[in-house]
């Protein structure tokens, strides 16, 4: 049970909100420490997982592109552009986007759109420009377009990438299945994410929707 | 062959130069902080495989020991202001957009054109990083596109990189930090001993309460290890293969495939998925952290409802 004090950990230090950064390092420290390994040999093991993992933060590298474009008006064009499309909302905007990057995750094209290269320049500026034709003013309301942006994306990304067969993780639950003797073909899995990419764009999609109606409610606006 | 060394030279080099920026910021009290840390990430992209993995963990923990003690601050680079923009944006029009347009149409046509490129009898790009590969060729041009089509100074770039690296702040290593710990977390077997636990408490014969436990345990153990891959092997082992697909004959590919969506419904649910759901709210700016988790539970709990129903219906028939 020594071995579950990593998660108890996490869950105790996000909760108490300590820097999730020193939360992590401890909760790993632990778990290598409860399993048996001396800490010379925890910190080797964190430190391999670490330089293992240096893709995750390869993102990061879209930054000085996406400033520089910001430091000459790229959000401020991209919101002028939605303005001016007078059958625009953001419920509409977000609803194109959501099928978008749906039916592109399914071609196996999830890498053409992301929070730092697509969501942060072009989507919430545009859905923030959308929402305030519709009478959105607040800055509490702002910062929930933006979240709903961000997770549009995270949606479409998620419920759309498994019915593409080369996807990692229809080949992870192949590679799984053929250790037990299994034998599956990507196909016969992949369809079965259609169902679910399906109800993803239905129950995110009316929320979008919806969103529309409560901002005509709220504000009487002309839609 | 070009592949993960040239895209971590790439981002290396970036984060140097942002740590010499750093160091020169007078205007920040804690420059040497941020100089400090964007120099280690630097050391870790250029040099990381020559650190040995003890080097490599030293400095993760000195990376650790600089954001969580308060070491970093926040810059402040100039920049635009509004109205600047503003102006600039009427002027430029949507010539604007090409760069920006240009990282994802790469993205796109380098997964559909580096599979075929091969040279001298080798492909000319690693076929297991095409994604990446192209992800670094679309900045360099987008960033090529832009010193062209703006004129800025030369280190504007830089500076509005470092402008929104500092904004991001220590949560920059977060997504890498947690998928480390998942490493851990595997090499001490952590999973095994979740799964055996979820297992035992499976009440013998009662389908739905099989399903339940599957559906709701792949959600929340990919809530703890912010990652639905990790989650997967454990409870399919556990649960979906012993009870579900041996015990109640379920179709194994709905039940796989189906679970590894209800994990999903689970990333869209923690902060330990920090790249989908901690940076885009540090991207955005938004006063709560957790502010696009929020966001998603009114989408992810339906479906998670949907996915359990899904295998409880037709993966049984």
């Amino acid at each position: 049970m020594l071995l579950l004090s990593g998660i108890a950990i996490l869950v105790i230090g996000l909760v108490l909100r300590i820097n999730p950064l020193l939360v992590v390092a401890a909760a790993a420290l632990a778990t290598g420490l409860a399993a048996g390994l001396s800490p010379f040999a925890v910190i080797a093991v964190l430190g391999k997982a670490f330089n293992d993992s240096r893709y995750v933060s390869v993102i990061w590298i879209v930054l000085p592109v996406i400033g520089l474009l910001e430091r000459f008006g790229l959000q401020a064009r991209a919101a002028t552009l939605i303005a001016s499309i007078r059958a625009a909302t953001v419920g509409r905007l977000l609803l194109v986007y959501l099928i978008a990057r749906q039916l592109t995750a399914a071609l196996g094209l999830n890498a053409i759109a992301g929070h730092a290269q697509t969501v942060r320049p072009l989507l919430a500026p545009m859905a923030i420009a959308a929402a305030e034709k519709q009478g959105l003013a607040d800055e509490p309301g702002r910062q929930r377009i933006r979240a709903l942006a961000a997770a549009t994306d995270n949606v479409g990304v998620f419920f759309g990438e498994d019915i593409f067969l080369a996807v990692a993780s229809i080949l992870l639950i192949k590679g799984f299945l053929e250790n037990y003797g299994i034998m599956l073909a990507p196909l016969a899995l992949s369809v079965w994410a259609i169902p679910t990419a399906i109800a993803a764009f239905v129950v995110h999609g009316c929320r979008l929707l919806l969103l529309d109606r409560r901002l005509a409610q709220q504000n009487g606006a002309p839609r | 062959m070009i592949g993960l060394p040239a895209v971590y030279t790439l981002g290396g080099v970036m984060f140097a130069a942002v740590a010499v920026l750093s160091a020169t910021d007078r205007c920040n009290t804690r420059r040497w902080g941020n100089a400090a840390f964007w120099a280690l990430l630097a050391l870790s992209f250029l040099g990381g495989n020559r650190l040995g993995d003890f080097g490599n963990g030293v400095l993760v923990l000195a990376l650790v020991a600089l954001a969580g003690f308060g070491a970093l601050g926040r810059s402040h680079p100039a920049t635009t202001d509004a109205s600047e923009r503003a102006a600039s944006a009427a002027r430029l029009g949507n010539r604007l957009f090409i760069p920006a347009l240009t990282i994802p149409a790469v993205a796109l046509l380098g997964t559909l054109v580096f599979p075929h490129v091969v040279v001298a009898g080798a492909p000319l790009v690693d076929p297991k990083q095409l994604t990446l590969v192209s992800l670094g060729l679309g900045v360099v041009l987008a960033l090529g596109l832009g010193l062209a089509l703006l004129k800025p100074p030369l280190v504007a770039p830089l500076q509005e990189g470092r402008r929104l690296l500092d904004a991001v702040g220590w949560a920059v290593v977060l997504p890498q930090m947690l998928a480390a710990l998942g490493g851990v977390f595997a090499v001490a077997g952590v999973g095994a001993l979740v799964g055996h636990g979820v297992s035992s408490i499976i009440p013998s014969g009662n389908l739905l309460a099989a399903v339940c436990a599957y559906t709701f345990g792949m959600a929340a153990f990919t809530m703890v290890m912010g990652n639905a891959f990790a989650a997967f092997p454990v409870m399919m082992a556990a649960v979906g293969l012993p009870v579900l697909v041996h015990g109640f004959g379920g179709n194994p590919a709905v039940v796989a495939a189906v679970g590894m969506l209800s994990g999903f419904c689970g990333t869209l649910c923690t902060p330990m998925a920090a790249n989908f759901n901690i940076v885009p709210a540090t991207l955005l700016e938004l006063d709560d952290r957790n502010g696009v988790i929020k966001a998603q539970l009114a989408t992810a709990l339906p479906l998670l409802l949907f996915n359990t129903l899904l295998i409880y219906f037709v993966a049984f028939r």
